[in-house]
This record gives structure tokens, sequence and C-alpha cells, in this order.
């Protein structure tokens, strides 16, 4: 193989993964902790308490371990999949420290109770600016990368990676509009019914893109790669990706089923979250069936373990959620803990595993070592994340279930069998159980960061050089 | 009435959810016309092993596509979706919310008919009338009452046998049905000095220790500034117009010298809520009943 005397630009790539394990520790860290705070309500100290943290810990999570995992691994697969290094020079790093800034005020402002009040869109309008700069950068670089790439054709994972980009940057602007009254407070530039539609029109496709779209192009370059294997097939790519990034626009009205939103908007909202079901499944049939004739290598190699169950969970939750999204069925999953399960096996199981596996992979190959220090611990992980995850959505469906059940109940006479307080009540064995999932699945990424550091001993950080295309050979 | 403020907007979106429906099974039909050539590959090599097989899409997985998509239309075509096209069912959320009223009183409004032929007294007898009260009682009452429906500061005891405006079925029904507004005005401007002669009277009253001198000045400033207006040269209160008995041992606020120095300075105002239109004639005749019954037998 000939070889240029470029070299991809690893650096950044190294800073986000490295971010990747810690803030997903620090996210998860604070779900544990507000997971105890249900159980153990004493556990509520001062501003400390649920209501502040949970906003913490949903945006650590996704924005913090989410978006650098999605950094890091759409700039690893772009420049190799462009061959090409990253565009950009300045704006590369200034990624890389934007998003750590975005993330440490995200940190300190939402325990201070400063808040937009918007759903996974809280943040103030000072950070949301900081935000919209460093996405435009993100885009910038990304788009640049591709523009100057040395191959005609742009891999599948580039277009979910791009989409992705746009429409984050479109979901953001949007929803963010706001009149600023003072540096901690704004006013949502939006009222009323109007304003929860476009809440949600953000809120779903933030789940769709961000956490779907984005992933999945984590999933079509790590998955193929891993496995030695080409993508299953390359028309099912094109259908799914357009139907997918078409029809997710759609669907945020399901989270306003029986409210003041306009009927026939719940409908199309229902109907267009029904058709989304066989595009979400063509990423996992390509993903999975990538594998077809190599299956024996689940046996012992733990990345693809988890690559393939997160592939799992993504075909479950992404069945799960056009079903919650007819009316009847919303009508008894709306507003309970049903809804919290359906989200962390999205969450836990698909968006974590598919990073964690693909931040396995990039590891060694970022600090010039040929493997993890412990494959025997990345197994270990994996069992343990994976119990994490069945035990924190088992107890969620039942707890769900039940308080949908409970406060349906009626008595002869035309009341209500139950109060509300007795459906709090009967959660708790279930949210002692979820909680018990979440340390589970914190106990794995410890045991990640320790591998990791492990690995990173010693290493050697120097730029890979940029490979020649292969020739066509059609 | 139309969701829309023009008609162009009820077009765009029938045009643009059918049109993008649509487009999706336009995309699924070519895409599944192209040439396959299965187990090979696309000819396009990245990174030195990323290929893609020309394999077509799974057939089981295209139907679920179209089948999805066919339910989308029949679903349009039986509910409101399409713009201002109401669906062929006439569904609306409000329509569905009456529909299942209306199931539920058919029920349950022949039960409560059966008591409100009965006398009050009757229904608190009936085993089965109870359980209805409770049950409203615990959905309607129990946020002031108490589950207990023991009160709390600032709301009645129920089941004493203290009553500020009548235990009576004929009392306690006009209570649920108009509800209540009990009002004591501030006496701030009697200086601080009197309030406390006051307020160590008012102690007194009901066997509390007290400074009797200021005990005795206090029941002089009783009747001499008002109080006895609406408590009564007696203190003993006036059921119809809801003043409390202040010699008996039953306190609303609290007996403390500094709550009823509070309540001497800055008066109270307490509200019950009015039911009738809320719970309707049956429901009141049997919440009647209930409370009724929880004083009875004490």
């Amino acid at each position: 193989m000939s070889v240029t005397k470029t070299t991809y630009n690893d650096k950044v790539v190294r800073q986000f993964t490295v971010m990747t394990v810690i803030w997903g520790i620090v996210g998860m860290l604070v779900g544990v902790i507000i997971a105890a705070q249900l159980v153990w309500p004493e556990l509520n100290i001062g501003f400390l308490h649920f209501g502040r943290l949970r906003p913490l810990h949903t945006n650590a999570v996704i924005f913090a371990f989410g978006g650098c995992a999605l950094f890091a691994s759409s700039y690893w697969c772009v420049q190799r999949t462009c061959h090409t290094r990253l565009w950009g020079g300045p704006l590369v790093p200034f990624t890389f420290w934007g998003w750590q800034v975005v993330i440490l005020l995200a940190a300190i402002t939402l325990p201070l109770g400063i808040t937009s009040g918007k759903e996974y869109a809280e943040l103030e309008w000072p950070i949301d600016i900081l935000i919209t700069l460093v996405w435009v950068s993100y885009a910038l670089v990304f788009f640049g990368t591709i523009a100057k790439r040395t191959v005609s054709h742009i891999y599948v994972a580039n277009w979910f990676f791009g989409a992705m980009i746009i429409t984050v940057a479109l979901l953001h602007l949007v929803n963010s509009a706001a009149l600023p009254i003072t540096l901690t407070k704004s006013y949502s530039a939006y009222s009323g019914v109007q304003d929860a539609m476009i809440q949600w029109w953000y809120g779903h496709n933030a789940v769709g893109f961000f956490l779907t779209a984005g992933f999945l192009g984590i999933m079509y370059y790590f998955v193929p790669k891993q496995a030695g294997r080409p993508v299953y097939s390359y028309r099912l790519s094109v259908v799914h990706f357009w139907a997918l990034i078409f029809t997710y626009m759609w669907a945020g009205p399901h989270h306003l089923h029986y409210t003041a939103l306009p009927d026939w908007t719940q409908s199309v909202g229902m109907v267009f979250s029904l058709i989304l079901l066989a595009p979400s499944w063509g990423g996992m049939i390509n993903g999975i069936m990538t594998l077809s004739g190599a299956w024996h290598r689940l046996r012992d190699d733990p990345i693809l373990k988890f690559l393939i169950t997160s592939l799992s969970f993504y075909g479950m939750s992404t069945f799960e959620g056009p079903m919650m999204s007819i009316k009847t069925v919303n009508a008894l999953s709306h507003y309970t803990d049903w809804t919290v399960g359906h989200v962390h096996s999205g969450a836990l199981g698909w968006v974590a595993m598919v990073s964690i596996g693909a931040m396995y992979y990039l590891i060694p190959r970022l600090f010039g070592k040929s493997e993890m220090y412990s494959t025997k611990l990345v197994t270990t992980h994996f069992w343990i994340a994976t119990i994490g995850t069945v035990l924190y959505i088992a107890s969620m469906w039942i707890a769900g279930v039940m308080q949908g059940l409970m406060w349906r109940a009626g008595n002869m006479d035309g009341t209500l069998a139950y109060s509300f307080v007795e459906s709090v009540k009967g959660s708790y064995p279930f949210w002692a159980i979820r909680w018990l999932g979440g340390v589970l699945f914190l106990s794995g990424m410890l045991l990640m960061a320790y591998n990791m550091f492990k690995t990173m001993a010693g290493g050697n950080t120097q730029d890979t050089p940029v490979n020649i295309p292969v020739a066509h050979h059609a | 009435m139309s969701d829309f403020i023009s008609d162009f907007w009820n077009l765009y979106v029938i045009v643009i959810v059918a049109g993008s429906i649509l487009a999706c099974v336009a995309l699924l039909i070519i895409q599944s016309k192209a040439t396959f050539t299965p187990g090979k590959t696309m000819g396009h090599v990245w990174d030195e092993t990323l290929e893609e097989y020309n394999n077509p899409m799974p057939q089981w997985w295209s139907w679920l596509f179209v089948i999805t998509v066919v339910f989308a239309f029949v679903y349009l075509a039986l509910y409101p979706g399409l713009g201002n096209f109401k669906g062929v069912l006439g569904w609306t959320s409000v329509g569905q919310h009456k529909d299942e009223v209306e199931k539920v009183d058919a029920t349950v409004k022949p039960l409560f008919n059966k008591y409100l032929a009965m006398d009050v007294k009757a229904v608190a007898s009936d085993k089965q009338a109870m359980e209805m009260g409770k049950n409203l009682y615990l959905t309607y009452c129990m946020q002031c009452h108490g589950a207990d429906a023991r009160g709390a500061k600032g709301f009645p005891n129920l089941t004493d046998s203290d009553w500020l405006y009548g235990g009576e079925p004929e009392q306690i029904k006009l209570t649920l049905n108009e509800g209540r507004m009990g009002v004591m005005p501030p006496h701030a401007q009697l200086g601080a000095d009197t309030v406390k002669d006051l307020a160590n009277y008012v102690r007194s009253l009901s066997g509390l220790p007290s400074d009797s001198v200021r005990a005795a000045k206090g029941k002089e400033a009783f009747a001499a500034v008002g109080c006895s207006g609406c408590h009564g040269l007696d203190a003993k209160g006036m059921q119809a117009i809801g003043s409390p008995n202040l010699t008996d041992k039953v306190w609303l606020y609290g007996s403390s010298e500094a709550v009823i120095t509070e309540t001497i300075n800055g008066g109270r105002q307490n509200k019950m809520p009015a039911w009738k239109e809320f719970l309707g004639e049956g429901k009141i005749h049997v919440l009647t009943a209930y409370v009724y019954g929880l004083s009875q037998g004490k």
C-alpha cells in the first residue's frame, strides 16, 4: 500500500474519545443519584434535588457523552472514508474546546436552576449561542472534509452524520428562539400549544437525528469494519436513509396525544410514527445482516457483542416507539415509567452500547496499540452493561403498566380506585431495581475508564498517514 | 370549526401529508427496480475494507413498509388528519371524552338515584352507600380534610361533634352545595396590649393557663370592642354565621397565645368551595350521608 505524507487529524478524535468515557461516567453517575433520590427521598439535599439534577443527567448523557461519541466517531470516519485530513484548521480544536465549555456551563447553570424550561433544551440563551457557534464550525469541518475527499462516492455513514449535523442545527435554532431578559433568563418566542408543538418537534427529532441518525452513522462505519464484511445492502441503506430522515420530521405530535393540540395534528403524528417502523428497522437489518456468515465472531469479540447487541436494542425500541405512538396504547403508557423505560432501552441499549463498542475500537488505534489493555474486561463490561440495561427496562415496563392501570382503574360509582400516591407507593420496588440496573451500567463505565487509561499508558500518539484510496474494481 | 385561518393551510396540509406518504412509496418502488447482483459488492472501497453488497432489500421488510403506508391512508380516511377533512367516522377527541363520560354516567346514575330517594340518615346506615361515600370523600375531600377526615390547620375535623355551621343533614348538605366563606376581620388596631388581654381571655375560656389579670381585662374588652357580635356574649359562637365556639377544646388554627394573637391581629379568611355544579345532586346526597355518618356514634 502506498502512503502519502499527510496524516489524519487523530488528536481531536483522541480528545473526544477520552471525554466520551469521562462524561459518560459523570452523566450516568448523576442518573444513578436521581434514581436513588426516587427510592430514598431523603437524598434530596438542599438545591441538589431531583428537579435540578434530572436535566443535568439528561444533558450530560445526551450532549456530553453522546455528543463527544458523535464528534469522535464522525471525525474518525469522515477522514478515513474521504481519504483526506480534516478540513478547517483552527475550527477543529474550537469544536472540541467549545463543546467542553458548553458542557461545563451546563453543569454549573442547571443545578443552580438557570433554565429555559424546555426539555432537552434547558440551557439559557448565551449557552445556546455558543452551541450554535460550535455546531456551525462542526458543520464546516465535516462538510469541508467531504468536499475535499479524494474518492468520488460518499460512504453511507457520512450521509447519516451529515443529516444529523444539518438537522440538529435547524432544530436548535428554531426551538431555542427566545427573547433574553437578563444574562440568565429568557422567554420562548412561542406560546401555548404552538410552543408545545415546536418543543416536541424539537424533542422527537433530537431523538431521531442526534440519537438515531448520528449513531446509525457510527454503526455503518464500525460494524462492517469490526466484522470485516461488506454492508449487507446498499439499496436498503438508500431507502431507509431517505425514508428515515423524511418521516422522523413528522412524528413529534405523538408526544402530545390527548392534549390541546388539534386532532388532525395528533393523527398525522401517529401515522408517520407508524410509517417510521420500516425505515428504522432498515438500519438494524443492514447492521445485523452484515454479520451473516461471520456469526461465530460474536463468540470471542466483545466489541462486536456491543455493536450487535446495540442493534438488537435499537430494533426493539424502534418497534416499541411506533406502538406507543398509537393513541389507544399511548392513553395507557403516557406519563408513566413505561416512557422512561422506552427511552432507556434506546439510550442504554442502543446509543450507549454502540458508542462503547466504537470507543473500544478507537482507543487502542488512537494510542498506537493493537488491542485494549484487557479484552477480558471488555467482555465483563459487556455483560454488566447488558444485565443493567435489562433490569432497567424490565422494571420500568412493569412499573409503567402498573401505574397506567392504577390511574385508570375505577370503582362502580365512577370514582377512581387509586389515588396518585398509591401508584407512587407501588412503584418503589421497581424504582429500586431500576437504580440497581443503573449502578451496574455505571460500574461497567468505570471498568471501561480503567481499561482505557491502562491502554493509554505509554501509548504512541502519532497521527497515522492518510491512505490512498483503493482503485475501483467494478 | 376549522383549525386553519385560511383555506390555503387546509390544502397545504392535505397536499404535504398525502404527498409525503406517497413519496415514501415512490422511493421504495423506484429503488426496488434497481439491478441487483446478490452477493456481489457495488465496487466501491473506502478505508481499505469498507464495501457494500448489491443485495436487494428483504421482501418482508418492503412489505412491512407497504403495510404501514396502507394503514396510514386507511387511518387518514377514517380519522381527522388531512386538513379540514373530519374523517369518515366523524371521531373527535372531545366527542370521545363526551361518550366516555356518558357511558359511565349511564351505569352510575341509577345507583345514586336509588339513594337520592332515601333519607340522609337512612343512607348513612347503608353499607354500600357508605362505601361509595368513602370513594367520593377520598376523591374530592381528602385533599383538605385529610385521608382520615380529621382535618388539619385551617381545615375542620369532620369526625368530631363540633360543627362550625351545624351537623344536621340539611346543614351539611348546604355546606357541600354552596360552600362556605369564613371571615374573621383583623383587629390589630386595638393595640398590642388589648390583643394580649383578649388572647389570655380566650385561653381562659377553655381552661388553658392564662394571666388572670389580663384575662379579666380581656373579658371586658371582648364585649366592648365587638368580639361578642359574632362569637356571642358567652363566646359559644353562632352556627348561623359559622363563628367558632371559643369555650371548647377544638381549635381550627391552634390554641397557643402566639397563634391566637396572630388570629386576632390579622383575622382569618377561610373557604370551603361549592360542589353543587361539579358533583350534582346524587353525589352530594351520598357525600352528605357519609360526612354525617363520620361523627355519629362518637
